[in-house]
Order: C-alpha cells, then structure tokens, then sequence
C-alpha cells in the first residue's frame, strides 16, 4: 500500500487499493481535497479550486 | 467485419463515476483513451488526431471546457456523448426552459430579465417567495430563496456587482412548496433506466447538498415526461429532475448532460455506467 503526505498538514495518508491517477481524496487529518498526480512514486498535490461552471 | 473501434473519455477528475466508467470499458475490452480535459490541446489545422475516435464521451467537471470541447470535436466530424448542441441546451438553464416551452413540457413558470430594475419588476409580478438561480451553475450553488422585495433587491444588486457577466441574466422561477424532495430519472437513449427520490429538509434537494436518495418506481407519467423532456434537449445520457409541483403536478426542473450518478447507481442496484458505455458504442457503431 503507497503512502503519501498532506502537503497541507504533513499528515501520512496510505492510498487504497485501486486508487487511479487524477482521483481526489480528502485528508483525514486537515480535511483538505488531494489530487493523485501520480502512483509510482504515489504522489498528491492539493487539488484545483472549485469554479464556478463546475458541476453535472 | 467492423473495424476495431476507439473510444475518446474526457474527463477532469476521476470521481467515483469515472472509475465505473472505465471499468466498464475494460471489462468489455474497449479500445478507449483517457482524455484529461486539463493536458489535451486542439490544433485546429490538424483534426486528423480526434478523428481516430469514434466517439468521445464527455464528462467534464467544467462546463466550458466541456461544452468548447464537444464544438470542436462536433466540428471535425467526431460523434460524441452528449453532442454541443445537447449541452449547449442543457448547461444553461434558460436554454432548457426556452426548449421546454417550445415543446410544451411541463415545468415552473419561469421568467428572465437583463438589469436588476427590470428583474425586481419581474418578481414583483410573480409574487413572494420566488428563487433566483445563476442560468450556467451546477450543485445547487448560488441559488436564492428570495422572500420579500428588500431581499430581492439585495439579492439582485450582488449579483450585478459582485457576480460574472453572466450573472446578470436573471432568472427567475416561482418557489415550488414541495414535499421535502424531488425526483431524478436517469435516461438513456429512448429509455428510462431508473429514477429515485432526493430527500432533503433543506429547499434545495440536490444530493451534492445533503440530500438523500431513495428508489422511486418509474410510472408510466414520469417515464413519458422523461422521454418529451430528452427528446426536447435533443437527447443521449441525461439526468431527467423533476418536481411535484402542489398544483400543475409534475414538473421538469432541469435537465443535466454530464450527471453524477454515485447515489444512483447502488440505489438503483443498475449498472449506469455499463449501460452509458453500451449506449456510447452504439453511437460509435452508428456513424463508424
């Protein structure tokens, strides 16, 4: 199992088993999104803002 | 025999519903590339590129890369899921209301203005509580319960100062006293594949918001109020929502061409994904 770290909090954060590159997952110590940018070496970085024509 | 074919996905973010999505591609061994709506580029003078797809599945978070996208692609001759013209209509809620009425589909009364003067006297005429929603907006942000003219007023001089132009197209929909929850069908094609209830004590009802979802069993009105509704938009995958409205019954409330269906797809217990795959290589088959 790959960890990464908050770059927010510096929290160690183990990804599941069949993350993919570009999902987001939320810090469980600051709550902040993360964007996986990469899985080997598993690699996140905050993830882009929400704009306003976002959406479904 | 048909060629292999080879299928486009654009996308911004792998949410839940793009990891079904892929599945279902490799599940059933598709040729497909996955297109980050962020990285890829269009060289208008080389449309040889996109033309290798037989169909481009569109499901990015933002509407205008999504929308500006699906323009080009349409133009270089590339099938796609929805089409422009689709998201043009559904991406834009006074698009989706100015089709609905054309076609006679039942849905709020609803009314637009370009200044905050002429959008107060518009609401004036309507009377209190009316809503006040951004006409390109999505999960239920920036919508306005407004339920006296000082709110109204308020309301209006924000959005005209603090907002985008776009913001300043008004409109406005009469505030429907609903039973704590709307419906949102699923259709595909000519089908409608499932539909469930978004529950909420809160007025807006979106599940991006809270709300919660249960089956509701597709009677022959609301799968026939569906099938008008995505046939007026021009039609493909669609999420159909609908209100009960105390008085007219029924109501088309909007319409959205990329839908997020992470609460559907365990509710309903049908794979939404597999069959959006399914539809997307029919229109592959069609134009290949």
């Amino acid at each position: 199992m790959s960890t990464v770290t908050c770059p927010e909090c510096e929290a160690k954060l183990a990804l599941a088993s069949g993350t993919e590159v570009g999902e987001i997952i939320v810090c469980s110590d600051c709550g902040v999104d993360l964007e996986v940018i990469n899985l080997e070496p598993a690699t996140v970085q905050l993830a882009p803002r929400e704009e306003e024509d976002w959406g479904e | 025999m048909q060629p292999r074919l080879k299928i486009g996905v654009l996308y911004s973010r792998v949410r839940v519903e793009e990891k079904w999505i892929f599945g279902a591609m490799e599940k059933r061994g598709i040729d497909y590339d996955r297109l980050d709506d962020r990285a890829i580029h269009f060289d208008l003078n080389d449309p040889v590129t996109w033309q290798q797809y037989d169909a481009v599945l569109e499901r990015s978070i933002s509407y205008n890369s999504g929308l500006y996208a699906l323009r080009l692609l349409n133009a270089f001759g590339v099938p796609t899921v929805n089409t422009a013209s689709v998201a043009e209509i559904c991406g834009d809620k006074l698009m989706t209301s100015a089709v609905l009425a054309r076609d006679g589909v039942p849905q709020p009364h609803n009314a637009t203005a370009f200044t905050p003067e002429a959008a107060l006297e518009a609401i004036e005429a309507f009377g209190y509580p009316v809503v006040l929603k951004p006409v390109v907006g999505s999960w239920g942000r920036l919508l306005a319960k407004v339920n006296d003219r000082d709110a109204a007023e308020a309301v209006l001089e924000h959005k005209s100062t603090l907002g985008s132009v776009q913001h300043s197209v008004f409109y406005i929909q009469e505030y429907i006293e609903k039973p704590g929850r709307d419906i949102r069908a699923i259709v595909i094609g000519d089908r409608v594949l499932t539909a469930m209830y978004r529950k909420s004590e809160h007025w807006i009802t979106n599940t991006a918001r809270g709300g919660e979802g249960e089956l509701c069993p597709i009677t022959v009105e609301i799968e026939d109020l569906c099938l008008r509704a995505a046939k007026s938009v021009g039609g493909g995958v669609l999420a159909v929502d609908l209100v009960e409205h105390p008085a007219k019954g029924l109501v088309v409330n909007e319409i959205n061409h990329t839908m997020e269906f992470h609460t559907m797809q365990p509710v309903s217990g049908i794979d939404i994904a597999g069959e959006i795959v399914e539809y997307v290589m029919s229109v592959a088959r069609e134009y290949a």
